[in-house]
């Protein structure tokens, strides 16, 4: 068995995961920041909210999650298909992690830059989009690196819930070829490639908004 | 039934309570799970470490990329690979046995970026002192830079126990009997996949909680000898 007849499925599969990826990042990245923000707000409920969301979905596994949503909705009668099932799960579970990424990164402003703004006579909300945001948006973005990646990983275990991502063909190519080793090698190659990718894309990003706002991250691998 | 365990599917309720003793079960696999991949990642980290500190390139660099490689690609992949490979070279393993390595072999790229980030924490100046008193490499690591090390190590070690233990439901990938397969099993039996569902994520709940309370104490209870941290 040559590499041409392993590569087109696998290939396809990945497709699949980028996009599972793609948007599971998204509805993560709004949930990290309106969590985040939620979290530090003035008003209860939000603040309720946002904490019960949190540590649900940080207290709870992944793959429970997805099972839930996919198994254990429709009986509640909201059947929602694979790929929502799991977009929701991968992004919602991403986004409670992002939250807390969100929250430390505004409470790390320099008080004085609350303070001036005060003194400015600034409406809150300018001073949380104006002033808070930009600069806590610099320091988060290291942690959302590492989350990106780990979402990347995560998609991983759609294939539990029957979608056709790199894992699932996987899978499948193995039952028909046996082909075990070249398969999983190439499968784990793929992903570590597009890891790297999003590693790059990310730290291009952090510079970029870096280089706009005027504050560099202090930057700490974790 | 299951384990010479029967349920009760009168109502939401009695199913929730005749399947606890089941789910238990499976919460014992968790966490057996769990202690094994711990103990795998925390030595098997150790050495990546090492390998990782020695000055010879040829050995640092294979390292480092091994170690970003595991970080950066997904569990369940690795598990499979693991999983039908292993056998291929005559070494057959229990499902729970290549799963709790699998675990064990992923969070060791985590562990082994903790143990170094530790090390590297513990100021220069104590390895200069070290030398200046003429001690032997290995009784600085002992007697000053582990002792320093450890209390800095602790509670990023803690957190990622507490990941692992929520990573173990993918074993079932694997037909490891923990809560989560448990409880789909139950589900395909009774087709009532709801309650056994959420039962499983309430007790993840608790044993998030509950481990997490535990390492704050451990945290909270390390001896700092003295050694002013920071």
């Amino acid at each position: 068995m040559d590499l041409s007849t392993l590569l087109p499925p696998l290939l396809k599969g990945a497709r699949v995961t980028a996009e599972l990826a793609l948007m599971s990042t998204v509805l993560g990245g709004v949930m990290a920041f309106a969590a985040g923000i939620g979290k530090l707000s003035r008003f209860w409920p939000a603040r309720i909210l946002s904490i019960v969301y949190v540590e649900v979905f940080r207290g709870t596994s992944l793959l429970v999650q997805m099972f839930w949503l996919y198994y254990a909705l429709p009986l509640l009668g909201v059947s929602l298909g694979a790929t929502l099932a799991g977009v929701l799960a991968l992004g919602l579970n991403i986004g409670a992690y992002g939250a807390e990424v969100v929250r430390g990164a505004i409470l790390a402003v320099p008080t004085g830059q609350y303070e001036a703004a005060v003194a400015l006579n600034f409406p809150r909300r300018h001073t949380l989009w104006n002033v808070v945001l930009p600069q806590a948006l610099v320091e988060m973005m290291p942690p959302f690196g590492n989350l990106v990646v780990q979402n990347l990983k995560d998609t991983a275990l759609v294939s539990l819930i029957t979608l056709s991502d790199l894992t699932f063909r996987a899978q499948n190519v193995r039952n028909l070829t046996l082909e075990t080793v070249p398969i999983y090698s190439l499968a784990l190659l793929m992903y570590f490639a597009m890891a790297l990718v999003l590693m790059v894309a990310m730290r291009w990003l952090e510079r970029a908004i870096a280089n706009r706002v005027g504050v560099t991250a202090a930057r700490a691998r974790s | 039934m299951m384990f010479g365990i029967h349920w009760n599917t009168s109502t939401d309720w009695a199913f929730a309570v005749s399947i606890i003793p089941i789910l238990l079960r499976g919460m014992i696999i968790t966490i057996e799970a769990t202690a094994l991949g711990f103990l795998v990642a925390l030595f098997l980290g150790m050495i990546f470490a090492l390998l990782r500190a020695v000055p010879l390139k040829i050995v640092s660099w294979p390292v480092a990329f091994i170690v970003e490689f595991v970080r950066d690609t997904p569990l369940l992949v690795q598990l499979y690979f693991l999983y039908f490979v292993l056998p291929n070279y005559g070494i057959v393993l229990p499902a729970f046995m290549t799963g709790a390595i699998a675990l064990g072999v992923q969070y060791s790229a985590y562990t082994s970026e903790v143990y170094r980030a530790g090390l590297e924490a513990v100021p220069r100046g104590q390895w200069e002192a070290s030398l200046a008193l003429n001690m032997p490499t290995w009784l600085v690591y002992r007697d000053v830079v582990v002792p320093q090390a450890v209390p800095r190590v602790i509670p990023a070690l803690g957190n990622y126990l507490v990941s692992m233990l929520k990573d173990t439901p993918i074993l079932s990938a694997v037909t490891v009997l923990e809560m989560l397969n448990l409880a789909t099993i139950i589900g395909d039996r009774t087709f009532r996949y709801l309650v056994p569902l959420s039962m499983v994520g309430g007790l993840f709940l608790v044993l998030t909680i509950f481990s997490s309370w535990l390492v704050r104490v451990l945290e909270r209870r390390m001896p700092n000898d003295g050694i002013p941290l920071r």
